[in-house]
């Protein structure tokens, strides 16, 4: 009785001290939490239309009136940061999804099945890493033209190496485990093994470097934003925003700061978290 | 020079990878929607012009001979014409190579001066103020976009202080080396980040390994026991990890020759994008996915001089 009892201790303990011990973990969720609410009460809280255009109130400085100034088409900076958390979160959820699902999904069969399905997704992986990962996101949205869906397609199709690869290595070991061949004996279907045994005990590395991922999906759809060939003007994204106020960064530094600020923020957010998991579920990098 | 056995092999084993790209780059221009030859004829294109161009680049052949013409005008270093600087592909790439060539070599050096002091500083401090400073101030570090830290830097270094030019990047070599800093600047406080986080985990390890005890055991002082024998073992992951990251890098040369409209690949890529010069885009693709396969390879030699008990 003792041991489940502990257990049960342990599952009951209270958020507040399971917070309290995992400061990291704790704070990169909060950071999370602060801009996926800013995100679902955009049009609640930001105190101006993201793009509407005022004449009379162009490159005003941070003031009361506008807390983070107003851009050459007199839009409100604030506002437009606010409305960007929207796109950008989205950037780094979607432009992570995908990739997990299609990595998780061949690295467990190819791990599971060895031998020449192996061997070819392998050899594809080796391929795709070959190529600097924005070269290659770049050219493949040369192809399809600008625009976010073309980065998405581009995420999903070159992202998902990084997973598979993780997901193969771990299933390599678990494969051969004594609860693995077990589940072979009872005769159960290779469908039911990999996915409802394997994968679960195999999948903790992958959350964690999702996490780490997603500061690089961030950034990288930002930077395509930034060149031109992601999120399209007027949208308000933060990549979108600072590559507006490049050519003020003279006489109005605002335009380009505070965009750049929430990226860091929302990406330190991730980093946090991703730590704070890899030391909950004793996943090391 | 049993362990250098593998220089021999290694590139054997590249073959694969290196017909894959090739395979990646041909499909990716076939993808293109749109008739390559009414692209190139432009204005000029009648059914007649048309046909002869597709007869001209065996456009009207099977896919797979068309992916044999490609490799053989490979072979001869033809990669096809720009459309928009109308030259060949191979002589414009060869053209931007040295300022991105330059632009890596200068980050990475600069990245490992930061990063080594900060890493120094943690590992010698574990669990003190100066580690959590420093763990911070690196996890806040990986997510500065490049093109936004670069602006930030213009704003300091260029328009308040006046120090560093703006953009472009020079003909004399001083001028080349001033107009570099901040660029360099840039990609190396977001690669610092990333490599001081893996040098301090290797420096913890490293200072609490046998051979750091025996230094000490034989009246060592600290500092020498850390310089002399923590450090270089500590670099050894270091030097994998700026391998594995050379594609980020060439990532961020990318946008930071944008940002400060440096002449190298990466600005003549992204030119390319926008104005559909699809050989460039391909050619420097290629060019970018063999340098990777390169830095690779070179890393490898690299450990296994610097590790003794590595072998590949």
């Amino acid at each position: 009785m003792m041991p489940s009892a502990t257990n049960a201790t342990r599952m009951n303990l209270p958020w507040s001290r399971f917070l309290g011990r995992h400061l990291t973990l704790a704070t990169g969720a909060g950071i999370l939490g602060l801009f996926l609410m800013v995100a679902l009460t955009a049009p609640l809280i930001a105190p101006y239309d993201p793009i509407f255009q005022n004449a009379d109130v162009r490159l005003l400085p941070p003031a009361l009136a506008h807390p983070f100034g107003t851009d050459n088409f007199g839009r409100d900076i604030l506002s437009r940061v606010i409305w960007g958390a929207r796109i950008d979160l989205q950037i780094a959820v979607i432009g992570v999804v995908f990739p997990f699902l299609i990595g998780t999904f061949v690295g467990t069969v190819a791990g599971f099945f060895g031998g020449i399905v192996d061997a070819i997704f392998m050899r594809l992986v080796d391929i795709i890493l070959a190529f600097p990962f924005l070269v290659l996101m770049l050219s493949i949205i040369a192809i399809l033209g600008p625009g976010l869906s073309s980065f998405y397609i581009a995420m999903a199709l070159v992202g998902w190496v990084s997973y598979a690869r993780l997901i193969r290595a771990q299933i390599l070991v678990l494969k051969n485990s004594d609860y693995a061949l077990a589940a072979v004996s009872l005769g159960f279907s290779r469908t039911r093994i990999m996915f409802r045994h394997l994968l679960p005990n195999a999948i903790a590395g992958s959350l964690v470097f999702s996490m780490s991922d997603a500061v690089l999906v961030l950034l990288n759809g930002a930077a395509i934003s930034y060149l031109g060939l992601g999120v399209q003007p007027p949208v308000a994204e933060w990549g979108v925003m600072v590559a507006e106020g490049q050519s003020f960064i003279t006489t109005a530094w605002w335009i380009t700061l505070f965009p750049g600020l929430s990226i860091v923020v929302l990406a330190f957010g991730f980093s946090l978290l991703g730590d704070g998991l890899g030391e909950w579920l004793g996943v090391r990098e | 020079m049993h362990r250098y056995r593998f220089v021999l092999f290694r590139p054997l084993q590249f073959l694969p990878v290196l017909f894959g790209i090739s395979v990646i780059t041909f499909i990716l221009v076939r993808l293109i929607p749109g008739d390559p030859a009414r692209v190139l004829l432009g204005a000029r294109s009648t059914p007649t012009a048309i046909a002869r161009i597709h007869a001209q680049y065996g456009l009207d052949e099977p896919i797979w001979l068309q992916y044999f013409y490609f490799l053989q005008n490979l072979g001869k270093g033809e990669m096809g014409k720009s459309i928009l600087f109308k030259i060949d592909v191979l002589k414009l790439i060869l053209t931007r190579i040295e300022p991105t060539l330059v632009l890596v070599l200068t980050s990475v050096i600069l990245s490992i001066l930061i990063a080594v002091p900060m890493a120094a500083l943690a590992a010698r401090n574990n669990g003190r103020l100066a580690d959590h400073a420093v763990r911070i101030v690196s996890t806040l570090g990986i997510g500065f976009p490049p093109f936004w830290l670069a602006l930030m830097l213009i704003i300091l270094f260029s328009v308040k202080l006046g120090i560093f030019p703006v953009s472009g990047y020079g003909d004399t070599l001083l001028d080349k080396a001033a107009h570099l800093i901040l660029p360099s600047l840039t990609i190396a406080l977001s690669l610092s980040a990333v490599l001081t986080r893996s040098l301090r985990a290797a420096m913890i390890v490293e200072l609490q390994s046998d051979l750091a005890t025996a230094a000490r055991a034989r009246g060592m002082p600290e500092s020498i026991v850390f310089w002399r024998h923590v450090l270089p073992n500590s670099l050894v992951p270091t030097i994998n990890l700026l391998a594995v990251n050379i594609g980020w890098l060439i990532g961020g040369t990318v946008v930071v020759e944008t940002v400060f409209a440096i002449p190298g690949m990466g600005q003549l890529l992204v030119r390319a994008i926008f104005s559909r010069d699809y050989m460039v885009v391909q050619g420097v693709a290629m060019v970018f996915a063999c340098a990777t396969v390169l830095v690779n390879f070179l890393a490898d030699i690299v450990t296994v001089t610097v590790d003794p008990r590595v072998r590949l």
